[in-house]
């Protein structure tokens, strides 16, 4: 088995989306929370520190992984290694 | 291919259709019962319908999907479409911690509690990007598994198998103490038979059909638990704001005038603050007096004991001297004589508990600040704020990491058809979690308007139904009393058990009893489910990877599945034995599978997809390390172990794997640079793991 050029640059597109998304999910989770006090001074739909931590951080996880999915499953066809046929 | 993707979506489309004809059962199920309701039929027997008639639908649903083949008994037979997988998911991950606990904790906690909601959620985003997609390619059947390929050798696998057992033992404890706790709660009956009914609706769903028989009753368990979960609080959010959508009204309506009140009780100057006030002030005298004599025991000991005991005697003679005899304050003085501690061990304990009651007399905590701390001084209070800050987020990291790593879960990604569905499954499995995590802040929210707005300032001549509902049957749900003497509920005088918020409120809404029904049922469902996924993964690992793998590779499918069913049977019986001896506090043993899952799996299990140098000496350093450290940092501070090590940076027991996650990355790196790179063999299962279809593949489908 030997990878291509176009398998290494699949791979480094997927490591890229992945970091991306990572950052995101740190920002929201462990920024978000450090300064949750802070945030908490601010009022959109009750106190934004506490309302992210109820809702808001958990709407941009939902996101993320629909995100990545979506990314993913068509990187897969744009460089040829998706499974079985096109559908 | 072509029929092959033909037949999945034809059976696609099957599955839609049987699961909307069940949720039109249900419904009807639920309306028969409230027409039984109607006609005079009493609770008992209509709470014993629920249970009943919902774990016979397991069993039913359990004996059709028997099976005989080895890849529909580990896997389903990888044919779990993206949606139904993530409900299943959803019910193996919602435990009876979820669905009963976490609003209370959240009513009671506030902000501090939602390192749970934001941990429990957050971690599928682990899930999704490190893990999922890669297992479904390699396509085995336990996380062991994919351990002892990639690493080569018996001992990752071994370490994996213990590592697993050990989380998912602990793990399942826990359920099936919560199942217990709801079939005696809503039966009466006995918390040990409760324990023992619960197991046999478990095994009924697992024993016969493994892995497939699980994911559909999952998907079953799903359905009503969420159902279950939502009609309640929609309802309490109509009666309350007028507005259905209690994620919203919650915190546009409610809470804003519970700021507002938790505000008015912390002053001294309003009416209720005043009120507030004097029943704090009588919580402080009873406080300062049981010091007092603290104090005066650790000076003159057991004569001092002696001196007060024959005070007390002395005024039981006085009494009965008096004439007329006042035979009621005889009693008292008699039965103070008679409660009097025996010994100065017993004194000190009985009057330090006495103490404790100083802490009903702090000021109310505002339901969304952050990381609320007390102290004497300003620099005291910071530095509490600062360690519960960090524990808060270390707490969210370990459950955050530990769910991307617990067997049970990560195996549900094995049963998707392809790796493209495995990804979507993600998607759909948070999605799922996330209907009911979201709705647990709005639903503690709401109850808690309900009892600073309503039940504080009522009158105790006329207390709610629910309140003396409840304070009759469980004093550790709900205890009330009028410590002031000025017969108006303050919200000092109530004390409230978390579980109750879930457990009451159908009756805060006002709803009929078959609700409650609904919500004992939902609740069980959710135990049930999780408890399953997880015997499940303990009887695998020990069947599939320590039998067939280690010791009998030969062995003939009939035998490989007499043995796991064997072992699902043999595990299951001691798990319920030792519930029954109830160990532990169950948030604690969740917390605790969580942490050591983390450490021991996660770092070798990414390494293994994301660093190709990663081997087999890097893995079992990493993962010995890992869960070696957690252990031992369990064990040494955690107060049911007796030990009490002092705490390292204050962080919490409950979040050790803190320690051990970083260290299980430092073990793998190490390990792996100090000894040779993994064979060409090895680098191309990685290759393999990380593109859906590579031309001139290796082939790890298992059989």
């Amino acid at each position: 088995m030997q990878l291509t050029d176009k398998h290494r640059e699949y791979w480094g597109r997927n490591l890229r989306i992945t970091s991306i998304l990572l950052a995101i999910w740190f920002f929201v989770t462990f920024v978000v929370g450090w300064f949750a006090r802070e945030l908490n001074a601010i009022e959109i739909i009750g106190p934004l520190g506490f309302y992210m931590g109820a809702q808001g951080s958990l709407i941009v996880y939902v996101l993320i992984i629909w995100f990545y999915a979506r990314y993913m499953n068509n990187l897969d066809q744009e460089y040829g290694v998706h499974e079985g046929e096109d559908d | 291919m072509a029929t092959a993707a033909q037949s999945n979506k034809a059976f696609f489309q099957q599955l839609k259709k049987y699961y909307t004809f069940y949720t039109g059962g249900f419904i009807a199920f639920v309306v028969l019962v409230g027409i039984l309701e109607m006609m005079g039929v009493p609770n008992k027997i209509l709470g014993y319908m629920f249970l009943f008639a919902t774990i016979l639908l397991y069993a039913g649903i359990g004996f059709m999907s028997k099976t005989a083949e080895v890849s529909e008994y580990y896997v389903a037979g990888r044919r779990v479409p993206a949606l139904f997988n993530g409900m299943a998911t959803g019910a193996d991950w919602m435990s009876a911690a979820s669905f009963i606990g976490m609003a209370g904790t959240l009513y009671l906690t506030g902000y501090d509690g939602l390192a749970f909601v934001m941990g429990w959620t957050g971690g599928y985003c682990l899930v999704a990007l490190f893990l999922a997609p890669y297992l479904r390619k390699f396509g085995q059947f336990t996380i062991p598994d994919f351990l002892g390929a990639r690493y080569g050798g018996n001992i990752p696998r071994l370490i994996g198998v213990f590592a697993a057992i050990l989380c998912s033992f602990t793990y399942v404890i826990a359920q099936i103490y919560g199942v217990g706790i709801i079939t005696s709660r809503f039966t009466g009956l006995e918390f040990g038979i409760g324990v023992f009914v619960g197991l046999a609706g478990i095994l009924v769903c697992s024993f016969l059909g493994g892995m497939k028989a699980v994911t559909w009753t999952q998907v079953a368990q799903y359905i009503i638990l969420i159902v279950a979960y939502m009609i309640p609080v929609v309802w309490l959010s109509v009666k309350h704001t007028g507005v259905p959508i209690p994620q919203i009204s919650a915190y546009t309506s409610a809470l804003p005038k519970i700021t507002a009140l938790e505000k008015e009780f912390n002053n001294k100057e309003t009416p209720k603050g005043a009120a507030e006030e004097s029943v704090r002030a009588i919580y402080r005298e009873k406080a300062a007096a049981a010091d007092a004599k603290l104090k005066a025991l650790e000076a003159g000991g057991a004569a001092y004991l002696g001196e007060e005991k024959a005070k007390l005697e002395a005024k039981v003679a006085e009494l009965k001297a008096a004439e007329p005899v006042d035979a009621k304050a005889v009693e008292a003085a008699e039965k103070a004589v008679k409660d009097f501690p025996a010994d100065p061990a017993k004194a000190k304990e009985a009057w330090t508990k006495d103490k404790g009651i100083g802490a009903k007399a702090a000021p109310v905590k505002a339901h969304a600040e952050a990381f609320a701390a007390s102290g004497k001084t300003p620099e005291e209070i910071e530095k509490n704020r600062a360690k519960a800050k960090k524990n808060f987020l270390a707490l969210i990291l370990c459950l955050m990491v530990g769910t991307a790593a617990l067997p049970h879960i990560l195996m549900r990604f094995y049963t998707t058809p392809s790796v493209k569905e495995a990804r979507q499954s993600v998607f759909w499995s948070l999605f799922f979690i996330f209907l009911l995590y979201f709705t647990a802040p709005a639903l503690a929210i709401l109850a808690k308007y309900e009892v600073y707005n309503h039940l504080v300032g009522s009158s105790f001549a006329q207390l709610p139904a629910w309140v003396s509902n409840w304070a009759a049957v469980d004093k550790t749900l709900m205890a009330i009393s009028d410590i002031n003497k000025d017969g108006i509920v303050q919200l000092a005088e109530i004390t409230i058990g978390g579980d109750l918020i879930v457990l009451a409120t159908p009756e805060i809404a006002g709803l009929p009893y078959v609700i409650s029904g609904l919500v004992a049922a939902g609740g069980l469902a959710a135990a049930l489910s999780t408890a399953d996924g997880l015997l499940l993964t303990i009887a695998n690992a020990l069947s599939h990877d320590v039998y067939y793998k280690m010791i009998d590779p030969n062995a003939p499918t009939v035998r490989r599945l007499a043995v796991s069913k064997g072992l699902l049977l043999v595990v299951a019986i001691i798990a319920a034995y030792v519930t029954s001896m109830k160990p532990g506090n169950i948030l604690f043993l969740v917390g605790a599978a969580f942490s050591l899952a983390a450490a021991a799996f996660f770092p070798a299990l990414v390494c293994g997809v994301f660093w190709k140098r990663a081997n087999r000496l890097g893995a079992i350093l990493g993962m010995v390390l890992g869960l070696g450290v957690t252990m031992y940092y369990m064990v040494q501070t955690y107060p049911f172990f007796g030990i009490k090590a002092p705490l390292w940076w204050d962080i919490d027991p409950i979040s050790s794997g803190i320690f051990g996650i970083p260290l299980g990355f430092i073990g793998v790196i190490v390990g792996s640079l100090i000894s040779p790179a993994p064979s060409k063999e090895v680098q191309d299962l990685v290759d393999h793991v990380r593109y859906p279809n590579l031309e001139g593949d290796i082939d790890t489908k298992g059989a």
